[in-house]
């Protein structure tokens, strides 16, 4: 039993996970940001940005990778998954939320994982937690 | 994007002025496997006689845009035409391992790869240039997946009406009240697309969203 558990545990290899504040992105633009996203992936990194992208940044992040599975030997894909706060603030919770928003220049009380998918096999969530599960 | 909303929007205006019929350009988008073509399919069937695309089990059936002109559809003696556009799921990971379990062969699972790879990227290039999407959820899944929340993301911020659809609802395992749940300020409309089930409300909610065009 054991010698079995030793041995799965040998099969996860080396990945690191990075916090990466929205100051880090902020002044970059819709390319440098998933430029910067996408080379800490493929350096096998789990990524909890703090914040979310853009609608279309979030899409353009698929097409990229899209565009480098098949280029880049052994990469399969990402996983990703964002967490926002709830909009149940009701009408004057909604306004200070998009005011600090605004301000911010993005919604950072949300947070985005982001991971290869040859290392996170599945990112489980509902409204009231999440899980990350691991290739073994 | 901001070009192509503004572009829409003088569209929808130019045609309400001269109350001219138009067709218009009616997307399924969604995840791998959902049932978009399934859906696409049984429409087109009742309507026009031919099916837009082939299904399978095996995930990324459908790798480029198929096309489906001129179907009009008529729901309680009112009409409309739409062009269809099935698209090919999108997803943000695609392994050609995945296709050697449904005994594919590994030159075969690597070419449906890289073709689901490029459909994934036509897909989302087609958002652009559609009047309504539905999106198909497969209602035995975790509808909490981040590619519907893009998905409606992006439809959001480009003015896009959209309608989600609970396919497979003709399952045991299907849970139509998670995805109303997760999606409270949209219609959720559930069917089997495969039984044809419930598809007098899909019509009804696709007519009232084709009108506010």
């Amino acid at each position: 039993m054991v010698s079995k558990r030793k041995k799965n545990l040998g099969k996860i290899k080396g990945f690191s996970i990075q916090f990466l504040p929205y100051s880090e992105i902020k002044k970059l633009d819709s390319t440098e940001r998933i430029r910067k996203i996408l080379g800490l992936v493929l350096g096998n990194n789990i990524i909890i940005l703090q914040g979310k992208l853009e609608p279309d940044e979030e899409a353009r992040l698929i097409e990229d990778t899209m565009a480098m599975i098949g280029h880049v030997k052994n990469f399969r894909g990402i996983e990703l998954a964002v967490i926002a706060g709830n909009g149940n603030g009701g009408f004057f919770g909604r306004f200070r939320k998009n005011l600090v928003n605004a301000i911010a220049g993005s919604d950072t009380g949300a947070v985005t994982i982001i991971g290869p998918a040859t290392v996170v096999k599945e990112i489980k969530r509902n409204p009231k937690k999440i899980e990350l599960l691991l290739n073994g | 994007m901001a070009a192509n909303v503004i572009g829409n929007f003088f569209r929808r205006i130019f045609f309400r002025i001269f109350n001219q019929k138009r067709e218009l350009k009616l997307g399924f988008y969604g995840p791998p496997n959902a049932g978009k073509t399934s859906l696409a399919n049984r429409i087109c069937k009742d309507f026009t006689g031919e099916e837009i695309g082939s299904v399978s089990k095996v995930p990324h059936e459908t790798r480029t845009v198929q096309f489906k002109e001129k179907v009009e559809i008529s729901y309680k003696g009112k009409k409309m035409t739409f062009k269809m556009i099935d698209t090919p799921g999108i997803a943000t990971k695609i392994d050609y391992e995945d296709f050697l379990k449904f005994k594919m062969k590994k030159k075969d699972a690597k070419n449906r790869a890289k073709e689901a790879t490029q459909g994934v990227v036509e897909s989302i290039k087609w958002l652009d240039d559609m009047d309504v999407v539905v999106i198909v959820i497969d209602a035995t899944e975790n509808p909490y997946n981040q590619v519907n929340l893009t998905i409606i993301g992006n439809l959001v911020a480009r003015k896009i009406p959209v309608l989600i659809v609970a396919n497979k609802v003709d399952l045991k395992k299907a849970n139509i009240k998670k995805i109303e749940a997760a999606f409270p300020e949209y219609d959720v409309v559930g069917i089997s697309a495969r039984y044809g089930k419930n598809l007098e409300e899909f019509y009804e909610s696709i007519f009232k969203l084709g009108k506010k065009l």
